[in-house]
Protein backbone atom coordinates (compact mmCIF):
# COMPACT_ATOMS: atom_id res chain seq x y z
CA UNK A 1 0.00 0.00 0.00
CA UNK A 2 1.14 3.38 -0.84
CA UNK A 3 1.51 6.19 1.90
CA UNK A 4 -1.23 8.49 2.86
CA UNK A 5 -2.11 11.28 5.32
CA UNK A 6 -5.75 10.32 6.81
CA UNK A 7 -7.45 13.07 7.96
CA UNK A 8 -11.05 14.26 9.57
CA UNK A 9 -13.18 16.78 8.67
CA UNK A 10 -15.33 18.59 10.90
CA UNK A 11 -17.64 20.15 8.34
CA UNK A 12 -19.08 18.11 5.16
CA UNK A 13 -18.03 21.97 3.31
CA UNK A 14 -14.06 21.07 4.30
CA UNK A 15 -14.18 18.23 3.20
CA UNK A 16 -15.77 18.99 -0.49
CA UNK A 17 -12.98 21.32 -0.67
CA UNK A 18 -10.44 19.35 0.28
CA UNK A 19 -11.34 17.04 -2.12
CA UNK A 20 -12.26 19.55 -4.88
CA UNK A 21 -8.54 20.89 -4.00
CA UNK A 22 -6.51 17.53 -3.68
CA UNK A 23 -6.90 15.31 -6.79
CA UNK A 24 -5.34 12.76 -5.34
CA UNK A 25 -7.36 12.78 -1.77
CA UNK A 26 -10.53 10.30 -1.19
CA UNK A 27 -13.33 9.45 1.08
CA UNK A 28 -13.13 6.92 3.87
CA UNK A 29 -15.60 5.37 4.99
CA UNK A 30 -15.87 1.76 6.52
CA UNK A 31 -13.23 1.13 4.27
CA UNK A 32 -14.25 -2.42 3.57
CA UNK A 33 -13.55 -1.70 -0.93
CA UNK A 34 -11.24 1.23 -0.83
CA UNK A 35 -8.74 -0.59 1.82
CA UNK A 36 -8.94 -3.71 -0.38
CA UNK A 37 -8.64 -1.69 -3.64
CA UNK A 38 -5.45 0.22 -1.60
CA UNK A 39 -3.95 -2.96 -0.95
CA UNK A 40 -3.89 -4.02 -4.56
CA UNK A 41 -2.81 -0.82 -5.38
CA UNK A 42 -5.73 -0.28 -8.02
CA UNK A 43 -6.48 2.77 -5.74
CA UNK A 44 -3.12 5.17 -4.71
CA UNK A 45 -5.16 7.67 -2.60
CA UNK A 46 -2.28 10.21 -1.20
CA UNK A 47 -4.44 11.45 1.10
CA UNK A 48 -7.86 9.81 2.60
CA UNK A 49 -11.16 11.82 4.41
CA UNK A 50 -12.84 9.79 6.73
CA UNK A 51 -16.33 10.78 6.26
CA UNK A 52 -18.39 8.42 9.18
CA UNK A 53 -18.53 10.93 11.47
CA UNK A 54 -19.14 13.74 9.08
CA UNK A 55 -22.91 12.01 7.88
CA UNK A 56 -25.76 11.37 9.43
CA UNK A 57 -25.77 7.58 11.03
CA UNK A 58 -29.39 7.32 11.52
CA UNK A 59 -32.99 6.44 10.42
CA UNK A 60 -35.35 9.29 10.42
CA UNK A 61 -38.83 8.99 9.69
CA UNK A 62 -39.62 11.62 6.54
CA UNK A 63 -42.96 13.55 6.88
CA UNK A 64 -44.42 11.77 4.03
CA UNK A 65 -44.41 8.25 5.31
CA UNK A 66 -41.20 7.71 4.23
CA UNK A 67 -37.19 7.77 5.56
CA UNK A 68 -34.25 8.80 5.50
CA UNK A 69 -30.94 6.73 5.70
CA UNK A 70 -27.53 8.99 6.86
CA UNK A 71 -24.92 8.03 4.47
CA UNK A 72 -22.82 6.47 7.72
CA UNK A 73 -25.77 4.10 8.41
CA UNK A 74 -24.30 0.67 8.45
CA UNK A 75 -25.89 -1.98 6.34
CA UNK A 76 -26.14 -4.56 9.49
CA UNK A 77 -28.51 -1.66 11.69
CA UNK A 78 -30.37 -0.60 7.91
CA UNK A 79 -31.05 -4.74 7.77
CA UNK A 80 -32.05 -4.66 10.89
CA UNK A 81 -34.30 -1.67 11.67
CA UNK A 82 -37.63 -2.65 12.19
CA UNK A 83 -39.16 -0.03 9.96
CA UNK A 84 -36.85 -1.20 7.33
CA UNK A 85 -38.02 -4.69 7.83
CA UNK A 86 -41.92 -4.38 7.60
CA UNK A 87 -42.24 -1.34 4.95
CA UNK A 88 -39.19 -2.36 2.56
CA UNK A 89 -38.70 -5.66 3.52
CA UNK A 90 -36.60 -5.66 -0.21
CA UNK A 91 -34.13 -3.84 1.49
CA UNK A 92 -33.43 -5.90 4.41
CA UNK A 93 -33.11 -8.58 2.15
CA UNK A 94 -30.81 -7.43 -0.46
CA UNK A 95 -28.35 -6.29 2.52
CA UNK A 96 -28.87 -9.68 4.28
CA UNK A 97 -27.46 -11.31 1.07
CA UNK A 98 -24.75 -9.50 0.67
CA UNK A 99 -20.94 -9.74 1.85
CA UNK A 100 -21.40 -10.93 5.77
CA UNK A 101 -22.44 -9.99 9.16
CA UNK A 102 -18.65 -8.52 9.53
CA UNK A 103 -18.24 -6.58 7.20
CA UNK A 104 -22.07 -5.26 7.26
CA UNK A 105 -20.88 -3.96 10.21
CA UNK A 106 -18.14 -1.76 9.06
CA UNK A 107 -19.94 -1.10 5.69
CA UNK A 108 -22.12 1.73 5.33
CA UNK A 109 -24.52 3.11 2.82
CA UNK A 110 -22.50 5.45 0.90
CA UNK A 111 -19.59 3.37 0.11
CA UNK A 112 -21.69 0.55 -0.59
CA UNK A 113 -24.01 2.94 -3.57
CA UNK A 114 -20.13 3.75 -4.64
CA UNK A 115 -18.12 0.41 -3.99
CA UNK A 116 -15.90 -0.63 -7.38
CA UNK A 117 -16.46 -3.44 -9.56
CA UNK A 118 -15.36 -6.76 -8.52
CA UNK A 119 -14.19 -7.27 -12.35
CA UNK A 120 -10.86 -9.42 -11.99
CA UNK A 121 -8.89 -7.37 -14.35
CA UNK A 122 -9.92 -4.18 -12.70
CA UNK A 123 -8.08 -5.32 -9.44
CA UNK A 124 -5.62 -7.09 -11.23
CA UNK A 125 -3.11 -4.11 -11.49
CA UNK A 126 -0.99 -6.02 -14.39
CA UNK A 127 -3.67 -6.76 -16.93
CA UNK A 128 -5.33 -4.24 -19.27
CA UNK A 129 -8.50 -2.65 -17.73
CA UNK A 130 -10.36 0.25 -19.59
CA UNK A 131 -11.78 1.29 -16.26
CA UNK A 132 -8.33 1.82 -14.23
CA UNK A 133 -6.30 2.62 -16.57
CA UNK A 134 -8.34 4.15 -19.67
CA UNK A 135 -7.22 3.30 -23.18
CA UNK A 136 -5.10 0.29 -22.16
CA UNK A 137 -8.03 -2.51 -23.13
CA UNK A 138 -10.56 -4.59 -21.56
CA UNK A 139 -9.51 -8.08 -20.56
CA UNK A 140 -12.48 -9.62 -20.31
CA UNK A 141 -13.80 -9.29 -23.80
CA UNK A 142 -11.11 -12.36 -24.30
CA UNK A 143 -11.36 -13.98 -20.86
CA UNK A 144 -13.10 -14.94 -17.77
CA UNK A 145 -16.68 -13.42 -18.08
CA UNK A 146 -19.57 -15.44 -16.12
CA UNK A 147 -19.68 -12.28 -13.80
CA UNK A 148 -19.81 -9.82 -16.73
CA UNK A 149 -22.75 -7.41 -18.04
CA UNK A 150 -25.14 -8.92 -20.56
CA UNK A 151 -27.09 -5.47 -20.95
CA UNK A 152 -25.78 -1.96 -21.58
CA UNK A 153 -22.40 -2.52 -21.94
CA UNK A 154 -19.95 -1.38 -24.39
CA UNK A 155 -17.09 -2.77 -26.20
CA UNK A 156 -14.69 -0.69 -23.56
CA UNK A 157 -16.62 -2.64 -20.42
CA UNK A 158 -18.42 -5.15 -19.72
CA UNK A 159 -18.53 -4.95 -15.55
CA UNK A 160 -21.01 -5.52 -13.58
CA UNK A 161 -21.78 -3.03 -10.33
CA UNK A 162 -21.67 -5.49 -7.17
CA UNK A 163 -24.04 -3.97 -5.09
CA UNK A 164 -27.18 -5.74 -3.47
CA UNK A 165 -28.59 -3.18 -1.58
CA UNK A 166 -28.76 -0.98 -4.99
CA UNK A 167 -30.69 -2.98 -6.74
CA UNK A 168 -33.05 -2.86 -3.80
CA UNK A 169 -33.15 0.57 -3.66
CA UNK A 170 -33.36 1.22 -7.83
CA UNK A 171 -36.81 -1.02 -7.77
CA UNK A 172 -37.68 1.28 -4.22
CA UNK A 173 -37.25 4.65 -6.42
CA UNK A 174 -34.64 5.77 -3.86
CA UNK A 175 -33.28 9.23 -4.13
CA UNK A 176 -29.23 9.59 -3.22
CA UNK A 177 -28.67 13.37 -1.53
CA UNK A 178 -25.48 14.96 -2.52
CA UNK A 179 -23.79 17.86 -1.17
CA UNK A 180 -21.36 19.01 -3.64
CA UNK A 181 -19.05 22.42 -4.27
CA UNK A 182 -21.97 24.43 -5.30
CA UNK A 183 -25.20 23.15 -3.67
CA UNK A 184 -26.93 20.33 -2.39
CA UNK A 185 -28.67 18.07 -4.58
CA UNK A 186 -31.33 14.78 -5.48
CA UNK A 187 -30.01 12.31 -7.66
CA UNK A 188 -32.73 9.54 -8.71
CA UNK A 189 -30.56 6.45 -7.58
CA UNK A 190 -31.64 4.67 -10.91
CA UNK A 191 -29.65 7.64 -12.24
CA UNK A 192 -26.47 8.09 -9.97
CA UNK A 193 -24.92 4.57 -11.69
CA UNK A 194 -23.78 5.65 -15.76
CA UNK A 195 -23.69 2.70 -18.57
CA UNK A 196 -19.88 2.58 -19.26
CA UNK A 197 -20.24 3.71 -23.29
CA UNK A 198 -16.79 5.25 -24.26
CA UNK A 199 -15.85 6.02 -20.47
CA UNK A 200 -16.00 3.26 -17.93
CA UNK A 201 -13.48 5.33 -15.45
CA UNK A 202 -16.71 6.81 -14.05
CA UNK A 203 -18.61 4.68 -12.27
CA UNK A 204 -21.42 7.44 -11.89
CA UNK A 205 -22.56 10.86 -12.37
CA UNK A 206 -20.99 12.47 -9.17
CA UNK A 207 -18.72 15.31 -9.92
CA UNK A 208 -15.29 15.06 -8.28
CA UNK A 209 -15.50 16.19 -5.05
CA UNK A 210 -19.89 15.42 -4.09
CA UNK A 211 -20.52 13.63 -0.86
CA UNK A 212 -23.55 11.09 -0.24
CA UNK A 213 -25.06 12.69 2.61
CA UNK A 214 -28.10 10.40 2.36
CA UNK A 215 -30.21 7.93 0.73
CA UNK A 216 -34.48 8.72 0.62
CA UNK A 217 -37.00 5.94 0.42
CA UNK A 218 -40.65 7.22 -0.70
CA UNK A 219 -43.30 6.13 1.10
CA UNK A 220 -44.02 2.65 0.52
CA UNK A 221 -46.47 1.41 -2.49
CA UNK A 222 -50.16 0.66 -1.12
CA UNK A 223 -50.46 -3.22 -0.59
CA UNK A 224 -47.08 -3.90 -2.46
CA UNK A 225 -45.39 -6.95 -1.78
CA UNK A 226 -41.47 -7.32 -2.16
CA UNK A 227 -38.76 -9.47 -2.30
CA UNK A 228 -34.97 -9.75 -3.11
CA UNK A 229 -33.51 -13.10 -4.68
CA UNK A 230 -30.00 -13.49 -5.49
CA UNK A 231 -28.47 -16.39 -7.15
CA UNK A 232 -25.08 -16.91 -6.74
CA UNK A 233 -21.90 -19.80 -6.77
CA UNK A 234 -22.09 -20.70 -3.41
CA UNK A 235 -24.87 -20.28 -0.81
CA UNK A 236 -23.65 -17.31 1.04
CA UNK A 237 -21.29 -14.61 1.03
CA UNK A 238 -20.67 -14.76 -2.69
CA UNK A 239 -21.90 -11.94 -5.07
CA UNK A 240 -24.31 -11.81 -7.04
CA UNK A 241 -24.68 -13.94 -10.97
CA UNK A 242 -27.89 -12.82 -11.02
CA UNK A 243 -30.43 -11.06 -8.44
CA UNK A 244 -33.80 -9.77 -8.52
CA UNK A 245 -35.65 -6.93 -6.58
CA UNK A 246 -39.36 -6.83 -7.31
CA UNK A 247 -42.73 -4.94 -5.38
CA UNK A 248 -45.76 -6.17 -7.16
CA UNK A 249 -49.38 -5.03 -5.89
CA UNK A 250 -51.89 -7.34 -7.16
CA UNK A 251 -55.73 -6.38 -7.47
CA UNK A 252 -58.49 -8.20 -8.82
CA UNK A 253 -55.93 -10.61 -10.79
CA UNK A 254 -54.31 -8.22 -12.80
CA UNK A 255 -50.60 -6.21 -11.63
CA UNK A 256 -51.84 -2.66 -10.85
CA UNK A 257 -48.12 -2.26 -9.62
CA UNK A 258 -44.94 -3.47 -9.90
CA UNK A 259 -41.50 -2.39 -9.74
CA UNK A 260 -38.47 -4.73 -10.96
CA UNK A 261 -34.65 -4.27 -10.86
CA UNK A 262 -32.10 -6.47 -11.82
CA UNK A 263 -28.43 -6.91 -10.04
CA UNK A 264 -25.14 -8.66 -11.73
CA UNK A 265 -26.54 -7.79 -15.08
CA UNK A 266 -25.35 -4.30 -15.96
CA UNK A 267 -22.86 -1.88 -15.49
CA UNK A 268 -25.52 -0.49 -12.63
CA UNK A 269 -28.62 -1.42 -11.24
CA UNK A 270 -30.63 -2.45 -14.24
CA UNK A 271 -34.29 -1.25 -13.60
CA UNK A 272 -36.38 -3.45 -15.79
CA UNK A 273 -38.78 -0.47 -16.87
CA UNK A 274 -39.38 -2.54 -20.31
CA UNK A 275 -40.63 -5.64 -17.95
CA UNK A 276 -42.73 -3.27 -15.87
CA UNK A 277 -44.95 -1.35 -19.14
CA UNK A 278 -45.49 -5.15 -19.90
CA UNK A 279 -47.30 -5.81 -17.22
CA UNK A 280 -49.15 -3.13 -15.35
CA UNK A 281 -52.81 -3.54 -15.95
CA UNK A 282 -52.31 -7.66 -17.19
CA UNK A 283 -53.43 -10.05 -15.89
CA UNK A 284 -51.25 -11.33 -13.26
CA UNK A 285 -50.03 -14.61 -14.69
CA UNK A 286 -47.14 -16.98 -15.25
CA UNK A 287 -47.68 -16.14 -19.11
CA UNK A 288 -47.59 -12.52 -18.53
CA UNK A 289 -44.83 -12.81 -16.30
CA UNK A 290 -42.83 -15.17 -19.13
CA UNK A 291 -43.61 -12.07 -21.32
CA UNK A 292 -42.47 -9.24 -19.54
CA UNK A 293 -38.89 -11.11 -18.61
CA UNK A 294 -38.48 -12.29 -22.38
CA UNK A 295 -39.42 -8.47 -23.16
CA UNK A 296 -36.83 -7.14 -21.18
CA UNK A 297 -34.08 -9.72 -22.16
CA UNK A 298 -34.74 -9.19 -25.65
CA UNK A 299 -32.31 -6.00 -25.25
CA UNK A 300 -29.54 -8.80 -23.86
CA UNK A 301 -26.29 -9.18 -25.08
CA UNK A 302 -24.61 -11.73 -23.76
CA UNK A 303 -20.73 -12.74 -24.05
CA UNK A 304 -20.05 -16.43 -24.60
CA UNK A 305 -19.23 -16.66 -21.17
CA UNK A 306 -22.57 -15.55 -19.52
CA UNK A 307 -25.12 -16.83 -21.77
CA UNK A 308 -26.60 -18.77 -19.25
CA UNK A 309 -27.48 -15.24 -17.71
CA UNK A 310 -30.13 -14.72 -19.91
CA UNK A 311 -32.39 -17.50 -18.76
CA UNK A 312 -30.94 -17.47 -14.95
CA UNK A 313 -32.23 -13.84 -15.58
CA UNK A 314 -35.79 -14.93 -16.93
CA UNK A 315 -36.39 -17.27 -14.60
CA UNK A 316 -35.55 -15.69 -11.54
CA UNK A 317 -37.77 -12.62 -12.30
CA UNK A 318 -41.18 -15.40 -13.23
CA UNK A 319 -40.42 -16.82 -10.27
CA UNK A 320 -39.82 -14.43 -7.49
CA UNK A 321 -42.68 -13.01 -9.61
CA UNK A 322 -44.59 -16.03 -9.08
CA UNK A 323 -43.63 -16.27 -5.48
CA UNK A 324 -45.09 -12.93 -4.61
CA UNK A 325 -48.44 -13.87 -6.10
CA UNK A 326 -48.96 -16.88 -4.22
CA UNK A 327 -48.31 -14.44 -1.05
CA UNK A 328 -50.94 -12.20 -2.18
CA UNK A 329 -53.49 -14.99 -2.51
CA UNK B 1 2.61 9.19 7.64
CA UNK B 2 2.83 8.23 11.84
CA UNK B 3 0.06 9.06 14.18
CA UNK B 4 -0.57 8.47 17.78
CA UNK B 5 -3.58 6.65 18.81
CA UNK B 6 -5.02 4.49 21.48
CA UNK B 7 -6.88 1.25 21.85
CA UNK B 8 -8.10 -0.44 24.32
CA UNK B 9 -7.29 -4.58 23.43
CA UNK B 10 -8.80 -7.25 26.03
CA UNK B 11 -9.61 -4.66 28.33
CA UNK B 12 -5.72 -3.02 28.92
CA UNK B 13 -5.13 0.52 27.44
CA UNK B 14 -2.27 0.92 24.98
CA UNK B 15 -1.08 3.74 23.45
CA UNK B 16 0.84 3.57 20.30
CA UNK B 17 2.60 5.51 17.10
CA UNK B 18 1.48 3.85 14.24
CA UNK B 19 1.83 4.47 10.33
CA UNK B 20 -1.20 5.18 8.44
CA UNK B 21 -1.35 2.02 6.73
CA UNK B 22 -1.93 0.05 9.43
CA UNK B 23 -4.58 -2.25 10.05
CA UNK B 24 -6.28 -2.92 13.08
CA UNK B 25 -5.01 -7.01 12.27
CA UNK B 26 -1.64 -5.56 11.93
CA UNK B 27 -1.39 -3.55 15.21
CA UNK B 28 -2.83 -6.30 17.33
CA UNK B 29 -0.25 -8.69 15.78
CA UNK B 30 2.96 -6.71 14.89
CA UNK B 31 2.65 -3.81 17.30
CA UNK B 32 0.62 -5.44 20.81
CA UNK B 33 1.95 -8.69 20.21
CA UNK B 34 -1.57 -9.97 20.43
CA UNK B 35 -1.57 -12.64 17.76
CA UNK B 36 -5.02 -14.33 18.83
CA UNK B 37 -6.43 -13.02 15.65
CA UNK B 38 -5.44 -14.62 12.51
CA UNK B 39 -4.54 -13.18 8.93
CA UNK B 40 -5.72 -15.16 6.32
CA UNK B 41 -6.64 -13.41 3.23
CA UNK B 42 -5.87 -10.16 3.95
CA UNK B 43 -8.96 -9.00 1.87
CA UNK B 44 -11.96 -9.87 3.70
CA UNK B 45 -12.82 -12.65 2.50
CA UNK B 46 -12.23 -15.52 4.91
CA UNK B 47 -13.51 -14.21 8.52
CA UNK B 48 -9.56 -14.70 9.96
CA UNK B 49 -9.09 -11.62 11.36
CA UNK B 50 -12.26 -11.49 13.24
CA UNK B 51 -12.24 -8.70 16.30
CA UNK B 52 -15.25 -7.50 18.78
CA UNK B 53 -15.08 -3.39 18.08
CA UNK B 54 -17.16 -1.85 20.68
CA UNK B 55 -19.02 -5.23 20.81
CA UNK B 56 -19.33 -5.67 17.22
CA UNK B 57 -17.87 -8.44 15.07
CA UNK B 58 -15.81 -6.61 12.23
CA UNK B 59 -12.90 -7.70 10.23
CA UNK B 60 -9.40 -6.61 11.27
CA UNK B 61 -7.99 -6.96 8.02
CA UNK B 62 -10.24 -3.80 5.96
CA UNK B 63 -10.30 -1.64 9.25
CA UNK B 64 -7.24 1.31 9.36
CA UNK B 65 -5.94 1.54 12.97
CA UNK B 66 -6.02 5.43 12.70
CA UNK B 67 -9.70 5.05 11.74
CA UNK B 68 -10.59 3.37 15.13
CA UNK B 69 -8.57 6.26 17.36
CA UNK B 70 -9.93 4.77 20.67
CA UNK B 71 -11.44 1.49 20.19
CA UNK B 72 -12.12 -0.90 22.28
CA UNK B 73 -11.61 -4.64 21.15
CA UNK B 74 -12.14 -8.04 22.26
CA UNK B 75 -10.09 -10.94 20.45
CA UNK B 76 -10.62 -14.39 21.37
CA UNK B 77 -8.19 -14.62 23.56
CA UNK B 78 -10.26 -11.65 25.51
CA UNK B 79 -12.90 -13.76 25.55
CA UNK B 80 -11.31 -16.17 28.19
CA UNK B 81 -11.89 -14.43 31.68
CA UNK B 82 -9.61 -16.43 33.96
CA UNK B 83 -11.80 -19.45 32.67
CA UNK B 84 -12.71 -20.22 28.94
CA UNK B 85 -15.25 -18.91 27.18
CA UNK B 86 -18.24 -21.06 26.96
CA UNK B 87 -17.97 -21.07 23.16
CA UNK B 88 -14.30 -22.11 23.53
CA UNK B 89 -15.22 -25.13 25.69
CA UNK B 90 -17.81 -26.21 23.51
CA UNK B 91 -15.26 -25.92 20.67
CA UNK B 92 -13.31 -28.22 22.35
CA UNK B 93 -15.81 -30.30 23.32
CA UNK B 94 -17.30 -30.84 20.00
CA UNK B 95 -13.93 -31.35 18.20
CA UNK B 96 -15.22 -28.45 16.02
CA UNK B 97 -11.49 -27.88 14.55
CA UNK B 98 -8.75 -29.70 12.85
CA UNK B 99 -5.58 -26.94 12.27
CA UNK B 100 -6.76 -24.38 14.89
CA UNK B 101 -5.99 -21.49 12.43
CA UNK B 102 -9.80 -20.53 11.65
CA UNK B 103 -10.41 -20.91 15.40
CA UNK B 104 -10.47 -17.61 16.97
CA UNK B 105 -12.09 -15.43 14.45
CA UNK B 106 -14.45 -18.53 14.02
CA UNK B 107 -15.29 -18.29 18.18
CA UNK B 108 -15.16 -14.27 18.58
CA UNK B 109 -17.76 -13.92 14.97
CA UNK B 110 -19.64 -16.59 16.94
CA UNK B 111 -19.77 -14.50 20.35
CA UNK B 112 -20.57 -10.85 18.05
CA UNK B 113 -23.72 -13.64 15.92
CA UNK B 114 -25.28 -14.70 19.18
CA UNK B 115 -25.25 -11.05 20.68
CA UNK B 116 -27.07 -9.93 17.29
CA UNK B 117 -29.62 -12.99 17.62
CA UNK B 118 -30.41 -11.66 21.00
CA UNK B 119 -30.88 -7.96 19.68
CA UNK B 120 -33.47 -9.88 16.74
CA UNK B 121 -31.33 -9.17 13.97
CA UNK B 122 -32.78 -10.84 11.23
CA UNK B 123 -30.48 -13.16 8.52
CA UNK B 124 -30.77 -13.70 4.95
CA UNK B 125 -32.23 -16.68 5.29
CA UNK B 126 -34.90 -15.61 8.09
CA UNK B 127 -38.33 -16.68 7.06
CA UNK B 128 -40.63 -13.44 8.37
CA UNK B 129 -38.32 -10.12 8.10
CA UNK B 130 -40.55 -8.65 10.32
CA UNK B 131 -40.19 -10.90 13.39
CA UNK B 132 -38.31 -10.17 16.09
CA UNK B 133 -37.48 -13.67 17.73
CA UNK B 134 -34.38 -15.36 16.24
CA UNK B 135 -34.27 -19.20 16.36
CA UNK B 136 -31.07 -20.05 15.67
CA UNK B 137 -31.67 -23.55 13.88
CA UNK B 138 -28.74 -25.33 11.84
CA UNK B 139 -29.77 -23.24 8.72
CA UNK B 140 -29.43 -19.73 10.41
CA UNK B 141 -26.19 -20.70 12.22
CA UNK B 142 -24.74 -21.78 9.10
CA UNK B 143 -26.17 -18.45 6.99
CA UNK B 144 -25.14 -16.08 9.93
CA UNK B 145 -21.08 -17.57 10.22
CA UNK B 146 -21.23 -17.67 6.79
CA UNK B 147 -18.16 -14.90 6.88
CA UNK B 148 -15.63 -17.18 8.58
CA UNK B 149 -14.38 -20.15 5.96
CA UNK B 150 -12.56 -22.99 7.63
CA UNK B 151 -9.83 -24.55 5.17
CA UNK B 152 -9.87 -27.97 7.00
CA UNK B 153 -13.96 -27.88 6.61
CA UNK B 154 -14.89 -28.55 10.35
CA UNK B 155 -18.31 -26.52 9.64
CA UNK B 156 -20.09 -30.26 10.70
CA UNK B 157 -18.83 -29.60 14.32
CA UNK B 158 -18.49 -25.96 14.27
CA UNK B 159 -22.21 -25.63 13.76
CA UNK B 160 -23.16 -27.98 16.53
CA UNK B 161 -20.65 -26.40 18.99
CA UNK B 162 -22.19 -22.96 18.14
CA UNK B 163 -26.10 -24.47 18.20
CA UNK B 164 -25.19 -26.20 22.19
CA UNK B 165 -24.18 -22.16 23.48
CA UNK B 166 -26.70 -20.66 21.56
CA UNK B 167 -29.84 -23.23 23.04
CA UNK B 168 -28.59 -22.35 26.14
C1 LIG C 1 -15.33 -10.43 0.70
C2 LIG C 1 -16.36 -9.40 0.38
C3 LIG C 1 -17.61 -9.80 -0.06
C4 LIG C 1 -18.58 -8.86 -0.36
N1 LIG C 1 -19.80 -9.28 -0.81
C5 LIG C 1 -20.74 -8.37 -1.16
C6 LIG C 1 -21.99 -8.76 -1.68
O1 LIG C 1 -22.28 -9.95 -1.81
N2 LIG C 1 -22.88 -7.80 -2.03
C7 LIG C 1 -22.60 -6.48 -1.90
O2 LIG C 1 -23.45 -5.65 -2.22
N3 LIG C 1 -21.42 -6.07 -1.43
C8 LIG C 1 -20.49 -6.98 -1.06
N4 LIG C 1 -19.27 -6.57 -0.60
C9 LIG C 1 -18.93 -5.16 -0.70
C10 LIG C 1 -19.33 -4.32 0.47
O3 LIG C 1 -20.74 -4.21 0.50
C11 LIG C 1 -18.69 -2.95 0.28
O4 LIG C 1 -17.30 -3.11 0.43
C12 LIG C 1 -19.17 -1.93 1.25
O5 LIG C 1 -20.56 -1.74 1.15
C13 LIG C 1 -18.46 -0.60 1.07
O6 LIG C 1 -18.84 0.28 2.10
P1 LIG C 1 -17.72 1.02 2.99
O7 LIG C 1 -18.44 1.94 3.91
O8 LIG C 1 -16.81 0.05 3.62
O9 LIG C 1 -16.99 1.85 1.84
P2 LIG C 1 -15.48 2.31 1.64
O10 LIG C 1 -14.64 1.14 1.29
O11 LIG C 1 -15.05 3.16 2.78
O12 LIG C 1 -15.68 3.25 0.37
C14 LIG C 1 -16.06 2.75 -0.90
C15 LIG C 1 -16.02 3.91 -1.90
O13 LIG C 1 -17.05 4.85 -1.62
C16 LIG C 1 -16.50 6.15 -1.42
N5 LIG C 1 -17.33 6.76 -0.38
C17 LIG C 1 -17.64 6.20 0.84
N6 LIG C 1 -18.55 6.97 1.48
C18 LIG C 1 -18.83 8.03 0.68
C19 LIG C 1 -19.71 9.16 0.77
N7 LIG C 1 -20.50 9.37 1.83
N8 LIG C 1 -19.75 10.04 -0.27
C20 LIG C 1 -18.97 9.86 -1.37
N9 LIG C 1 -18.11 8.82 -1.50
C21 LIG C 1 -18.05 7.90 -0.50
C22 LIG C 1 -15.06 5.93 -1.06
O14 LIG C 1 -14.26 7.03 -1.45
C23 LIG C 1 -14.72 4.69 -1.86
O15 LIG C 1 -14.39 5.02 -3.19
C24 LIG C 1 -18.28 -7.49 -0.24
C25 LIG C 1 -17.04 -7.08 0.22
C26 LIG C 1 -16.07 -8.01 0.52
C27 LIG C 1 -14.72 -7.56 0.99
S1 LIG D 1 -14.88 -5.33 -18.00
FE1 LIG D 1 -14.45 -3.18 -17.43
S2 LIG D 1 -13.49 -3.42 -15.45
FE2 LIG D 1 -13.31 -5.43 -16.41
S3 LIG D 1 -11.38 -5.44 -17.60
FE3 LIG D 1 -12.95 -4.70 -19.00
S4 LIG D 1 -12.77 -2.47 -18.76
FE4 LIG D 1 -11.82 -3.33 -16.94
S1 LIG E 1 -7.67 -11.94 7.01
FE1 LIG E 1 -9.35 -10.60 7.27
S2 LIG E 1 -10.94 -11.64 6.25
FE2 LIG E 1 -9.23 -12.90 5.81
S1 LIG F 1 -9.64 -25.65 11.62
FE1 LIG F 1 -8.21 -25.46 10.01
S2 LIG F 1 -9.01 -23.76 8.93
FE2 LIG F 1 -10.58 -24.17 10.33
Amino acid sequence: MRPFRYERADEVSAAVTTLVREPEAAYLAGGTNLVDLMRLEVMTPEVLIDVRRLTSDRIEELPDGGLRIGAAVTGSDLAADLRVRRRYPVLSQALLSGASGQLRNLATTGGNLLQRTRCPYFQNVTTPCNKRAPGSGCSALEGYQRDMAILGASPACVATHPSDMAVALAALDAVVTVAGPDAERRIPLTELHRLPDTTPERDTVLERGELITGVELPPPHGAARSRYRKVRDRASYAFALVSVAVALEVADGSVRDVRIALGGVAHKPWRAATAEAVLRGAPATRESFMDAAAAELSAARPLPGNAFKVPLARNTMVSTLLELLEEAR
Amino acid sequence: MDLEIELRVDGTEHRLTVDTRTTLLDALRERLGNTSPKKGCDHGQCGACTLLLGGRRILGCLALAVAHQGADIVTSAGLADGELHPLQRSFIAHDAFQCGYCTPGQIVSAAGMLREAREGWPSAVSKDPGAVDVVLDDEEIAERMSGNLCRCAAYANIVPAIAEVAHR
